[in-house]
């Protein structure tokens, strides 16, 4: 760990004395004139990953909620249906996305979002929609995302629905409760904190995937400005250019490499740091 | 007395298993009913049957008819969320919710009225009060209920489960993860209980039934042996099966 992390700091210390912190919040991305900034991919990263969990976790907590319960072949065939999602290589998925849900979003999803639904009216949020159909860009790259992290989550919110008492859920259902109100009033806090694990295992994955993301998101190295334009992520931002870089486009890259290292890795900090917190105060309660 | 709770011809299944044989039971209003029998005798499944709890799990099914008031709680018209209001219930173990005290009590209350914060806020420091807790945890209603003792855990759920003004309450061994004190203020409580809730409980504890009850029902393998007067059974068990199991031959 420590390792990469030199490494990393190593080969992009030129970017650094060029910019220094500067290169995290500029908008550049010009290897003609040999300008470099991070914050199209860093923008591109956060959101394809926001919107996959906004996602993602929705759908798992219905499935889960609904296979625990579910007749047993029924559970078993669909359970195993979900978990082989995530034996399906990431190119699979890029390929899946640039053939058959690109178009798939160009011809039906994204009109159906602005004219149907007409989210582009919306106030505040509605100009970060766009209108732009042509398949390609954030959202997209979040869908695509969702599914990928949709088994990891699905499953650890199976095991928390699993581990919850019977006892502890049959007193929800006796005083009253719908199944509804039990998953999301009593199960859920019970296993807060396997799902909050659950929700950082999915973050994790989503943000670091490359090779599907490359595929859907448009690779444009430009701020994105909305949800359907082009963009790129840090990882497809690495994948695409590392071959023909070199000198400080190649510091700049590896630079990119060290802001993702330090996203995850203070993601785990922190899921650490909330779970140790959480589970002291359990036992001060127990 | 009047008759609160009847069935008739109960008979329970867990998958091809059966568990009840022909129950007939009476119980009868503002009294307490004692179940009591070796176990797997199935006298929590007979209980289990009075708010149909047992629907949650796909193989289990009971036949026969349960009169609550005259109405068999069985038929499929009966509204399950309001009959769960109407009979609430303990576990053996105390079952608080992950959420503090006073949510603890509030949430069946929301679940099922409309009430304003004030009405509310009197509402859950009743049942509190009723559920003789007010006193230990009126400093600390916004406290997780699982900081509370066992007992203490346990009153707590019987304030949640009496919020919601039920006309029974069934209680499935409410006292055998809770110590000899706790146990006994759970037994002074249910005695003021009663006099507005029809309550049945099923107990392991001999001497809780012949203290707490007003009558006992004996079960042994699926079967109700005897019913009566709870002093009758203990001391004039007309059944010799019932003779041997209070008098501790076997259990």
């Amino acid at each position: 760990m420590l390792g990469f992390f030199i490494q990393l700091t190593v080969s992009s210390s030129e970017i650094w004395q060029t910019y220094g912190l500067g290169f995290l919040a500029s908008r550049d991305w010009d290897p003609v004139n040999d300008h470099y900034g991070a914050l199209p991919s860093i923008v591109g990263t956060l959101v394809t990953t926001a919107i996959s969990l906004l996602i993602a976790l929705p759908l798992a907590f219905s499935a889960a909620l609904y296979l625990v319960d579910a007749r047993p072949l029924v559970g078993e065939i669909l359970g195993h249906a979900i978990d082989l999602l995530a034996a399906i290589p990431s190119i699979i998925y890029g390929m899946w996305g640039l053939f058959v849900l690109a178009p798939l979003m160009q011809d039906y999803v994204e009109p159906f979002l602005v004219e149907t639904l007409k989210l582009n009216t919306l106030p505040v949020v509605g100009k970060y929609v766009g209108s732009d159909y042509n398949g390609f860009g954030l959202l997209t790259a979040g869908i695509i995302l969702s599914i990928m992290i949709l088994p990891y989550i699905c499953a650890i919110l199976r095991d928390v629905f699993l581990m919850t008492p019977p006892m502890l859920r049959e007193s929800a259902y006796g005083i009253g409760c719908t199944k509804w109100e039990t998953a999301k009033d009593i199960i859920l806090r019970y296993g807060i904190r396997g799902i909050l694990g659950a929700v950082f295992i999915g973050l994790g994955r989503a943000l670091g995937e490359t090779m599907a993301v490359l595929f859907v998101i448009g690779n444009i190295m430009d701020m994105p400005e909305n949800l359907l334009s082009g963009a790129t992520t840090i990882a497809s931002t690495l994948a695409n250019n590392f071959p023909e870089a070199d000198g400080l486009q190649r510091s700049a890259l590896f630079a990119l490499g060290l802001v993702l290292l330090v996203m995850s890795f203070s993601i785990q900090i922190l899921a650490q740091y909330y779970l140790h917190a959480t589970s002291a105060k359990r036992g001060e309660e127990r | 007395m009047a008759i609160k709770i009847q069935t008739k011809n109960l008979n329970f299944f867990y998958g091809e298993h059966q568990a009840l044989f022909d129950n007939d039971l009476t119980v009868e209003e503002k009294a307490i009913t004692a179940v009591i029998g070796p176990s797997g005798c199935g006298k929590s499944t007979h209980l289990r049957v009075y708010n149909r709890i047992f629907e949650l799990y796909r193989e289990q099914r009971a036949e026969g008819e349960v009169l609550l008031d005259g109405k068999n709680i069985l038929d499929a018209d009966v509204d399950v969320l309001e009959l769960r209001r109407r009979i609430g219930m303990i576990f053996q173990k105390p079952t608080p919710f992950p959420m503090s005290v006073f949510e603890n009590v509030a949430y069946p209350l929301r679940l099922h009225y409309k009430l304003s914060r004030s009405e509310l806020g009197d509402r859950v420091r009743q049942a509190l009060i009723d559920a003789s807790l007010w006193d230990e945890v009126k400093d600390k209603l916004k406290s997780s209920g699982l900081a509370l003792s066992g007992g203490q855990q346990q009153r707590l759920c019987i304030a949640r489960a009496i919020a919601v003004e039920p006309e029974v309450l069934l209680m499935d061994e409410p006292t055998s993860a809770i110590d000899p004190v706790a146990t006994l203020k759970i037994e002074e409580l249910m005695f003021n209980l009663k006099q507005h809730f029809t309550i049945v409980i099923v107990t392991h504890n001999m001497q809780q039934a012949a203290r707490i009850s007003d009558v006992t029902a004996f079960f042994y393998k699926g079967k109700i042996i005897e019913t009566g007067a709870t002093k009758q059974i203990f001391t004039n068990p007309r059944n010799r099966k019932t003779e041997e199991y209070i008098t501790g031959r076997f259990g």
